[in-house]
């Protein structure tokens, strides 16, 4: 049997759907069966936000006490909890402690990886080591040293999991 | 430009052209950002507001791109006025609601439209033709950074670009791509597509953005993660989320075409002799039927279907553009009868 989406390898994976009551074989060579699911498999990367991470039981808890207001807009961090919407930009650095698990748990990360404003902004050191690491594990795998790209992954790890550098602990 | 100007005009991403212009309607990219120090507008007390409001306007006004733009002070406008920017995805629902302090500004070629002090103080969005987010990436990024450089926008290295809420925080940016997927209804694989699709972080809506239930076989799919990727990268990943949609859609189009070919072509033919015919016509039925004739269109059954004519008519037969085309207020029974009256103009030419 030869394989339905390039028609040229001979089918080994055999999947069955379901289409209108009726069930449709799809044969693919193991070829493309890889590429349908590496596609997938890539997309799961973003989806660890979703593992639904325990709240943090410490910060629940100093929350309820938190009388602290944005000097700069006069929002508590109770009225954010209420309203879901944060002040003014000065809110982010006010609140970082409790900011920070937030962004942690809806991102599944707290290191801004995109543009910056071309006034005024600057990159941080941690999002540059970020990027060196990412790099360097990019060489390490495609030289196959792998002892090396095991390291470097944890320490990738790591680094993700450090809050930002301003960020209160 | 006058808001007239937009009936004798087609939006850009409507024209039914680029990439996969057979099953993806449009592509959009939309950025979140907020100027420093001033309060966010749900926040914002009145002077702050029109401080907010007056800076927006002004800084937007020196970008060079945006020169020929049409700033629209939103509380001056009446209803159906508003309506008719919210159908041509030129603004959200929320934003034509309430309207206080609040502005639109858009080019002359309805490519870029920028809130003022919607959820944030702008939120900007380029919208394409076909599945195209890399072109309207592109084009927004360039202004975005052009407004940078007159605006001081609310920034943390860490933490990028800060929002009123912090499902937007980083890049504030949400990636959407409208598609059209009537095979993947009827064969009734589309829920098991957009369950998959929400595990894996991404989100689905209707033609209308947030809050809306996708009818008529049109789905809109979003990035819901915009911190710790680039935006590249987010792109990256919703393009490979979207090829795969396109791709089961276009495999269940063939089962359809191979086994039932008879069946679909009774439905498309019937869906248009309906709107050709037909002399009242609800909104909803309209965006049922034509669905049917484009996917007719798509498969090559039905020939002499232009396109860009088809996509013209799901915008042109709403509410809002109805009234304004006839120029008077019209009760929902006028409309349906009117809505008949354009489709029988627009199709049997
Ligand atoms: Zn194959
Ligand atoms: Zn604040």
């Amino acid at each position: 049997m030869i394989c339905n989406l390039c028609g040229k390898n001979p089918a080994t994976v055999h999947l069955t759907e379901i289409i209108d009551e009726q069930m449709n074989e799809l044969h693919l060579c193991e070829e493309c069966a890889r590429k349908k699911s590496a596609a997938m498999e890539q997309q799961f990367g973003l989806s660890d936000l979703l593992a639904g991470m325990a709240k943090d039981e410490t910060v629940a808890k100093d929350e309820e006490n938190v009388t602290v207001k944005c000097p700069n807009c006069g929002l508590t961090y109770a009225d954010f909890k209420k309203i879901g919407r944060l002040g003014c930009g000065e809110c982010y650095n006010v609140f970082k402690k409790y900011l920070a698990p937030l962004l942690k748990r809806i991102h599944g990360s707290t290191q801004h990886m995109g543009k910056a404003p071309l006034k005024g902004a600057k990159i941080s050191k941690k999002r540059a080591d970020i990027q060196e690491l990412r790099a360097r594990l990019q060489k390490a795998v495609e030289s196959e040293a792998y002892e090396e790209a095991a390291r470097l992954r944890d320490q990738l790890k790591q680094l993700d999991n450090k809050k930002g550098i301003n960020a209160a602990e | 430009m006058q808001l007239n100007d937009f009936l004798k005009h087609t939006s850009e991403w409507l024209k039914g052209t680029g990439p996969n212009s057979d099953i993806v309607i449009s592509s959009r990219i939309r950025l979140a950002r907020n100027l420093d120090k001033l309060s966010f507008p749900h926040w914002a007390n009145k002077t702050q507001a029109v401080q907010a409001l007056n800076t927006v306007i002004d800084g937007v006004s020196k970008v060079n791109y945006l020169k020929g733009s049409t700033v629209f002070k939103l509380a001056d406008m009446d209803g159906v006025d508003k309506q008719l920017l919210v159908e041509r995805h030129l603004m959200s629902l929320e934003h034509a609601q309430k309207t206080e302090n609040k502005a639109l500004i858009v080019d002359s070629e309805e490519i870029v439209a920028i809130m003022v002090n919607e959820e944030d103080h702008l939120r900007m969005q380029v919208m394409q033709s076909g599945f195209n987010l890399h072109e309207a990436w592109g084009i927004i990024n360039g202004i975005d950074d052009s407004i940078s450089k007159e605006l001081n926008y609310a920034y943390l290295p860490d933490w990028g670009y800060l929002t009123a809420c912090p499902t937007n925080t980083g890049t504030g940016m949400r990636g959407s791509v409208m598609l059209h997927l009537p095979a993947l209804v009827m064969t009734r694989q589309i829920d098991r597509v957009l369950a998959a699709i929400s595990k894996l972080s991404f989100t689905t809506r209707g033609l209308y953005g947030e809050g809306t239930q996708a009818t008529g076989n049109f789905f809109q799919i979003s990035n819901q993660v915009s911190l710790g990727h680039s935006e590249e990268e987010i792109i990256e990943n919703i393009n490979g989320i979207i090829r795969q949609i396109i791709d089961q859609e276009n495999q269940a189009r063939e089962v359809m075409v191979s086994r039932n070919r008879a069946i679909l072509e009774d439905r498309i033919n019937r869906s248009l002799g309906i709107l050709k015919s037909a002399r009242i016509i609800s909104s909803q039925e309209t965006t049922e039927l034509l669905s049917m004739v484009r996917l007719g269109a798509d498969l090559g059954m039905l020939k002499d279907i232009d396109r860009r004519r088809l996509n013209e008519l799901f915008i042109t037969t709403q509410p809002a553009h109805l009234q304004k085309l006839e120029n008077k207020k019209l009760s929902t029974e006028d409309r349906d009868l009117k809505r008949a009256e354009l489709i029988r103009s627009r199709l049997n030419l």
